[in-house]
């Protein structure tokens, strides 16, 4: 296993330095350069221009400078945003990632829990009404064009019904006022009490599973409670509950609108692969055997279909990442999507550079856990 | 020597000679029509054609109506104006069916004439991504060793490429057009995942006897390669094809809307204007958004469903009992 890990770590840093190589010469190899741009006023005397290229390293060969970037970035410096001028790039994107993170993780592990979970149901009750409904519906979902229907969940339920607000990250108006702590400090400390407690309610589902079948219900509804009140408690006595509120509020459309995106994939697919496996002969020996059909549902068919949905995943991470950045921009949520938008439109070159290479690695790295789970699902397969 | 061949031919088997590129064509009718029954079956994947065939006329019908009903000055989907309503957009009228947006164009007559860039700009990177994948899963399977190892860590690479954040990047700083588009997505799509489906494919149809027949009668790698295995890989990228036209329309939709390319009409630019002018989250002037998000939508999900229905001929596994 740790053998497996360090090969495939090692595979990602050179994956991950072709990627920048190669998105550095795409983004140099275009024509003029800063110095240019900054020089375009006629009173600027052509001393100064060369004089800037000099302090800026653009007077250099293209190669010494891509190293010296990519060396650079190694070193936590990614230059200085031409948009907020003295501001570096690296503040920018740690102020920015958690956000795109909460987005990207809690939508696409809800979405892959719920996908699995209705596509084996659907699987299981072929025909009938439901199927071309559950069919349609994924197929709508899947090839929605997602902006729209971005635009259909705010006009839903921010316009017609006022239950959530429309965008943004808050609500500027409830944060006015001299002993408001800071917006982000507060989003961190939601993500980690939210985490800690999700861990919780992980470890009582585990607990559970052992106990035996009378003690399974209380277990279980004590490990959601439990948890859930803690939350509720801590963030209702702190005096910060109203800021807290006003961050999750703004939270739940986008992660909803990208679940439900990310969620059609999985529940299709998830139905292909389970109808394949239910004809398989070890379901038909399991029903032959007389085991109770839950048994046979979700032990004997769903754990086998399982493993391809599972390798869909892989395959969906860069739809999903892209996914992601149109969910951020039409909900103006301000994670790193939207800031390589802004930055790429707004000709911020070292902006839009970091932001690419941090939404590489978030990609490499997602391809990495999949592939790490990969090995505690297929028994067959143990890395190592 | 052909000639004493033909005669040997005409002789011998005592038939009428049926010349060889016949043969092939009645043997294509008869798969074509075996696997159109297939295809048939599923009532999902007619659906699919019956929205591409209805969006193919779609396109057919603008320039007819251009030529004939429609006045260039008012109806041109980039340039008219209509001055006879003094406030635009205005809502649907029997002038303007799906009426007009913010610079007085009609919404229909946009919808109609974006339409054939759409297939166009699907087919061309369809048919670039086959070219691409067909080629590498061929020639990777074929040879195998060290240039199957390179191809494929190529694959590997493109794969892990977060495609839209890239994508956004390089159109931001270049000037992209609807043909340079066609043939980045190819590409991409193309050195992607379906080169993996491919040459596994690829892989069972190398140890067939045909080619082992094919090369002891001496021919030459290039020959076995696309002449026999080729043709026998095109099923599974067709097959593939379907699902790269509904992604390359998607992302183009999508770079349209975010205003990154060159294009002078297409649906995602629709709702770009829309957006510019700020009409997106104003629901009242629902005809300036919906029509081209619907167009998008159907056209996709209809490339998607037939490309669900193809993979249930191609994958006997599939079909329903």
């Amino acid at each position: 296993m740790w053998k497996y890990l360090g090969k495939r770590v090692l595979q990602m840093i050179i994956t991950l330095l072709l990627f920048q190589v190669l998105t550095y010469l795409l983004i140099d190899a275009q024509p003029g350069d800063i110095a240019d741009l900054l020089t375009l006023a006629p009173d600027i005397p052509p001393n100064e221009v060369r004089r800037l290229r000099a302090e800026l390293g653009l007077d250099r060969p293209p190669l010494e400078r891509m190293a010296r970037y990519i060396i650079n970035f190694y070193r936590g410096n990614l230059g200085v945003s031409f948009q907020e001028y003295p501001r570096p790039v690296i503040d920018i994107i740690k102020e920015r990632l958690p956000r795109t993170f909460v987005l990207f993780v809690t939508a696409n592990i809800v979405a892959f829990w719920t996908g699995f979970v209705t596509g084996k149901i659907l699987a299981w009750r072929r025909g009938g009404i439901i199927e071309y409904a559950a069919t349609i519906t994924g197929v709508t979902l899947y090839t929605v064009f997602l902006p729209w229907f971005a635009l259909m969940m705010i006009w839903l339920f921010a316009v017609t019904l006022h239950w959530l607000p429309p965008g943004k990250f808050l609500d500027p108006l409830k944060w006015l006022g001299p002993d408001v702590p800071p917006a982000n400090a507060i989003f961190t400390r939601l993500i980690w009490t939210s985490l800690i407690a999700l861990l919780l309610c992980f470890m009582g589902f585990l607990i559970s599973n052992r106990a035996t079948r009378r003690r399974r219900v209380p277990i279980r509804l004590a490990s959601v409670l439990v948890p859930l009140a803690g939350l509720v408690g801590y963030w209702g006595t702190n005096g910060l509950g109203r800021l807290a509120w006003d961050i999750v509020s703004h939270l739940v459309l986008p992660v909803g609108t990208l679940t439900l995106y990310a969620y059609a994939g999985t529940m299709l697919l998830m139905r292909t692969t389970m109808l394949e496996t239910l004809r398989e002969d070890y379901v038909l020996t399991a029903r032959a055997k007389g085991l109770p059909d839950k048994v046979v549902r979700d032990k004997h068919a769903a754990r086998n279909a399982l493993l391809p949905v599972w390798t869909g995943l892989v395959f969906g991470i860069s739809g999903s990442v892209g996914g992601g950045i149109i969910t951020e921009t039409v909900f103006s949520w301000p994670g790193i999507g939207l800031t390589l938008l802004n930055a790429s439109t707004s000709e911020d070159i070292p902006t839009a550079m970091g932001v690419l290479t941090i939404l590489g690695i978030l990609t490499l790295v997602a391809h990495l856990v999949v592939d790490i789970g990969y090995a505690f699902l297929d028994p067959r397969i143990r890395y190592g | 020597m052909t000639d004493t061949l033909e005669t040997a031919r005409t002789t011998t088997a005592g038939a009428r000679y049926v010349p060889l590129w016949r043969v092939r064509l009645s043997l294509l009718a008869k798969s074509l029509r075996t696997n159109w029954a297939l295809f048939a079956e599923n009532p999902i994947g007619l659906i699919g054609l019956g929205v591409i065939v209805f969006f193919g006329l779609f396109a057919l019908a603008h320039p007819i109506l251009m030529n004939t009903v429609w006045e260039a000055r008012v109806y041109h989907p980039v340039s008219g104006h209509d001055l006879e309503i003094p406030f635009h957009p205005s809502p649907p009228s029997p002038r303007h069916l799906l009426g007009t947006d913010p610079l007085g164009r009609d919404v229909l007559s946009q919808l109609m004439y974006s339409t054939r860039f759409e297939f166009a700009l699907g087919i061309i990177a369809a048919v670039v991504t086959m070219v691409v994948a067909t080629t590498i899963g061929a020639v990777s399977a074929y040879y195998g060793g060290v240039l199957d190892a390179l191809l494929m860590r190529l694959v590997d690479l493109v794969q892990m490429i977060p495609l839209l954040p890239i994508l956004i990047v390089l159109s931001a700083l270049m000037n992209v057009g609807m043909l340079e588009l066609a043939i980045v997505f190819g590409l991409l799509f193309g050195f992607g995942g379906t080169a993996i489906i491919v040459k596994s494919q690829a892989l069972t149809v190398k140890v067939r006897p045909y080619i082992e027949a094919a090369r002891i009668a001496g021919g030459s790698d290039w020959h076995i390669i696309f002449k026999h295995m080729v043709p026998n890989l095109l099923p599974v990228s067709l097959l593939y094809m379907m699902f790269t036209v509904n992604t390359a329309i998607a992302y183009e939709a999508i770079l349209s809307f975010f205003g990154l390319t060159t294009i002078q009409m297409s649906w995602g630019l629709m709702i770009n204007t829309t957006q510019f002018f700020g009409y997106l989250l104003r629901f009242d002037t629902w005809w300036l958004l919906f029509p081209a998000s619907i167009a998008i939508t159907t056209l996709c999900a209809a490339f998607y469903l037939v490309g669900r229905a193809m993979d249930e001929v191609v994958n006997p596994r599939l079909r329903r009992r």
